[in-house]
């Protein structure tokens, strides 16, 4: 660096107009945090006085601060000018790292797990250090997980398809198959539930088996659940036609987000169904 | 110069005035959030500095009856340390230095997610309700900032205060990742053209590398607090021994975030630094690129020494030795960067204006506690040292004086670029002379009393250690005193009448925030810099 070239002006050397979208004041983030309060508060009060309305309110509250927000985003991006192409590369990095921060959030209930997995000395004085622990029967994975496994793996397929469809202009492949994409999470959830109702352990004081296993595959569910809204959403605004063949973020977003519930879940049947299981497993 | 721009912008300022809800609660600005953000940090600061002195008058006799009960005190200590750490430090140095600094500094107009950045406010200011609750509620959150079970568990914290302060940091820790996510984003993606990485200024790669060690720090602790208040109220037990479960696990999960939440603290510290020791020195910051990738060297590697945090927690010997070494090898990038600071001085020069003295004085002081960091990263004097006062005074001397040093440094670097008045200089001086009297009276005896076994977090003492506390407190009232200082800055600052040119540090100051009208306009950069 010459030294000319060392003081705050020296170094500009002409100004182009900012390509970016500065948007206008909001309101939702306030609400959307007064939402979160709720929750938490809501979360507290279920378990300390049995009461729901907090966190009704604050469930409430955070769905529809999510969609008049998104509905504004929505908008701004079919608004000619508003969204250049930096914007959205940086929705892009915004998807993207969000995605790598649930990653590390899924990292503590996998740490949990292989805590005990590989140090089944590590669970308390009184228990055998052998996992799964003595006293549990497994699920077995080749029955309801494998099932699970094969309708998200498929459903990979189908977002695919639908994304191709996308791209070569076929409206009516992207709607029949974002359409079969949700359909199959469905199926995922109901398998899902069919599992839990059927579990051989139960959650509540069960151990630190249902502990590490409700919770990896409880929020793993969540996931889904916010994965398929994501594709609803998808599937309304393709009906709409609001997607172009070369802009679409909102479904490759929600098409990143489905791939990684996807790999998410076939860590947890690999590690903790298929790894995890007992001698003797309930179907 | 300054004149005209001051008119300009007013004119601009006139043309965008918004109400004041608009502008303060519906801010999509990133210098109105960046101001929210530096309010905030000085209501937690004050609040969680008069914790700070009524622990110190508790301990400053032996058998004192101010603070009687061990779980008012330990409350006590819990909101000093989640105040000072999640409300303070990091509101200050992120969300206000990094919101206002790091648009103008890479010549962008406003952060890629400018309602993002709101939410991130508002999220924090949630989380401040909180834990307020969490103090204040029953008989308070008496589990320490590291929240160990079992003293965290439903057995020893029956009532709801605990989950308010467990609660508090999930919503404090969205808060940062959204910050994180907005910051990453905006660095990678809106620097002016011909601003490569590798001429990107110090602070904003401070902030990137802050923002990725928050992104994959957070969310594990959010992981942890979720199973601790699981096991709490839901039936679980992750890590309760009775049903299976290892309070170990707790730690190293706690840690594998604690650990880098350290670095998450000082990194910003750093940025600032370096501009601040750069400018009074006249000079370019000496080695550049070491300077970068010592940070980067300094987040990677903090990701693998947790659990030097957990000497006495009963992990093997290989892995005392291993994150013995590894965490030794982290002293390696810090002197690289302790010693360019030297070099950057050194043949400059040095004017001593008062964000200089404070940056000098955050040298000394952060190499101290970086010295006694050493001493307990061995694991076994940490196994003698461990929970005493000794650790106190190390986390203090990088903290109290380290960031908070960089905090102030940084402030009175900035306020005549963010208020558009210069702050007083003899005023100012007064202030850091008193608060380094202070916090170094106050610090520097508790080295002792830890190296004698006086342990952390009990409300009273054997009366063989009531000299050295008596030592501590009074220094803790100097240091409590120079905030009256600083608060008759404030006054004369936010009472000025004056002028500020846009450089006003002259030569030394070669960022680009330099180059906007002094206080910088609601916008800036509508017509970015194309960089040479």
């Amino acid at each position: 660096m010459s030294a000319e070239s060392h003081t705050a002006e020296g170094q500009i050397a002409g100004r182009v107009p900012h390509p970016y979208h500065l948007v206008e004041p909001s309101v939702w983030p306030l609400t959307g945090a007064m939402s979160a309060i709720l929750i938490a508060t809501g979360i507290i009060f279920v378990a300390h006085f049995n009461d729901y309305w907090f966190l009704i309110a604050g469930f409430l509250g955070a769905v529809s601060t999510m969609f008049v927000w998104w509905r504004d985003v929505v908008r701004e991006s079919r608004t000619p000018g508003l969204h250049k192409l930096v914007t959205q590369i940086g929705l892009r990095y915004g998807m993207a790292l969000f995605i790598s921060s649930e990653v590390m959030f899924f990292v503590s209930f996998f740490w949990a797990y292989f805590n005990f997995f590989f140090y089944p000395a590590h669970q308390g004085y009184m228990h055998q250090p052998v996992w799964p622990p003595a006293h549990i029967t497994t699920i077995d994975p080749f029955a309801v997980p494998l099932f699970n496994t094969m309708v998200l793996l498929l459903s990979g397929t189908t977002i695919t398809w639908a994304h191709h469809a996308l791209i070569e202009g076929d409206r009516r492949g992207l709607i029949q198959g974002l359409g079969v994409t949700v359909l199959l999470g469905l199926a995922f959830l109901c398998g899902q539930t069919y599992e839990y109702t059927h579990s051989p352990f139960n959650f509540y004081h069960g151990g630190i088996f249902p502990s590490v296993f409700f919770i990896a595959t409880g929020f793993h569910g969540f996931h889904v659940i916010v994965g398929t809204t994501f594709l609803i959403v998808n599937f309304f605004r393709a009906l709409r036609n609001q997607f172009t063949q070369k802009r679409h973020f909102g479904f490759e977003a929600a098409a990143w987000y489905w791939h990684f519930v996807d790999v998410v879940w076939l860590f947890l049947f690999v590690c903790i169904y298929y790894f995890g299981r007992s001698a003797i497993t309930a179907a | 110069m300054s004149a005209t721009a001051l008119h300009d912008a007013h004119g601009e300022h006139a043309h965008h005035q918004p109400g004041f809800f608009r502008r303060w609660v519906m801010s999509t600005n990133h210098k109105d959030i960046g101001t929210l953000y530096i309010t905030w940090a000085v209501i937690a600061a004050i609040e969680g500095g008069v914790l700070s002195m009524i622990m110190r008058a508790q301990l400053a006799h032996p058998n004192n009856t101010l603070v009687t009960s061990g779980q008012a005190w330990n409350a006590i200590v819990t909101a000093h340390g989640l105040l000072m750490i999640f409300f303070f430090v990091m509101p200050a140095l992120i969300g206000g230095f990094g919101n206002w600094m790091v648009p103008m500094m890479i010549g962008a107009p406003d952060m890629a997610f400018p309602r993002l950045n709101n939410m991130s406010f508002w999220f924090l200011f949630m989380a401040f309700i909180f834990v307020n609750l969490g103090l204040l509620v029953g008989a308070g959150s008496g589990v320490g900032w590291t929240l160990y079970p079992p003293l965290s568990d439903i057995t020893y914290q029956p009532g709801v205060a605990t989950d308010f302060t467990l609660f508090s940091l999930h919503l404090a820790g969205i808060s940062s990742l959204l910050g994180a996510i907005n910051f990453i984003a905006t660095i990678l993606n809106m620097r002016a053209p011909g601003m490569t990485m590798h001429k990107m200024p110090l602070f904003v790669w401070s902030m990137l590398v802050t923002a990725f060690l928050l992104l994959l720090a957070i969310p594990v602790l959010a992981g942890a607090i979720t199973m601790l208040i699981m096991d709490r109220n839901f039936g679980t037990s992750f890590f309760e021994p009775a049903g299976g479960g290892d309070p170990v696990l707790f730690q190293h999960l706690f840690w594998f975030f604690g650990h880098p939440e350290v670095y998450i603290m000082i990194l910003p510290a750093f940025g600032v630094i370096s501009h601040v020791v750069s400018t009074f020195s006249k000079k370019p910051i000496f080695g550049y690129l070491g300077m970068v990738y010592a940070m980067v060297a300094i987040g990677f590697v903090g990701f693998v020494v947790w659990a030097h945090h957990m000497f006495v927690s009963g992990i093997s010997v290989d892995s005392k030795v291993y994150f013995e070494a590894a965490t030794l090898v982290i002293a390696v990038p810090t002197g690289v960067k302790v010693f360019s600071w030297i070099a950057t001085m050194w043949g400059g020069s040095i004017e001593l204006k008062t964000p200089m003295i404070w940056a000098i004085g955050f040298i000394f002081m952060f190499v101290m506690g970086g010295a006694t960091g050493v001493v307990l990263a061995n694991a076994g004097l940490d196994t003698e040292l461990h929970n005493t006062y000794f650790v106190i005074a190390h986390f203090h001397y990088v903290l109290s004086m380290g960031s908070v040093f960089a905090i102030f440094a940084g402030f009175y670097y900035w306020i005549g670029k963010m208020y558009g008045q210069p702050y007083p200089e003899a005023a100012a001086k007064l202030h850091f002379w008193m608060f380094f009297i202070g916090v170094n009276l106050t610090f520097f005896p508790q080295h002792f009393l830890g190296l004698a076994g006086m342990p952390r977090r009990y409300p009273d003492y054997p009366v063989a250690f009531a000299g050295w506390n008596y030592v501590s407190s009074v220094g803790a009232m100097i240091s409590g005193l120079s905030t009256l200082v600083f608060f008759y800055i404030l006054f004369k600052i936010f009472t000025g009448r004056q002028t500020l040119a846009a450089n006003y540090w002259g030569e030394g100051a070669t960022t680009l925030e330099w180059t906007v009208p002094s206080p910088a306009p609601h916008h800036t950069f509508e017509d970015v810099p194309v960089i040479r």
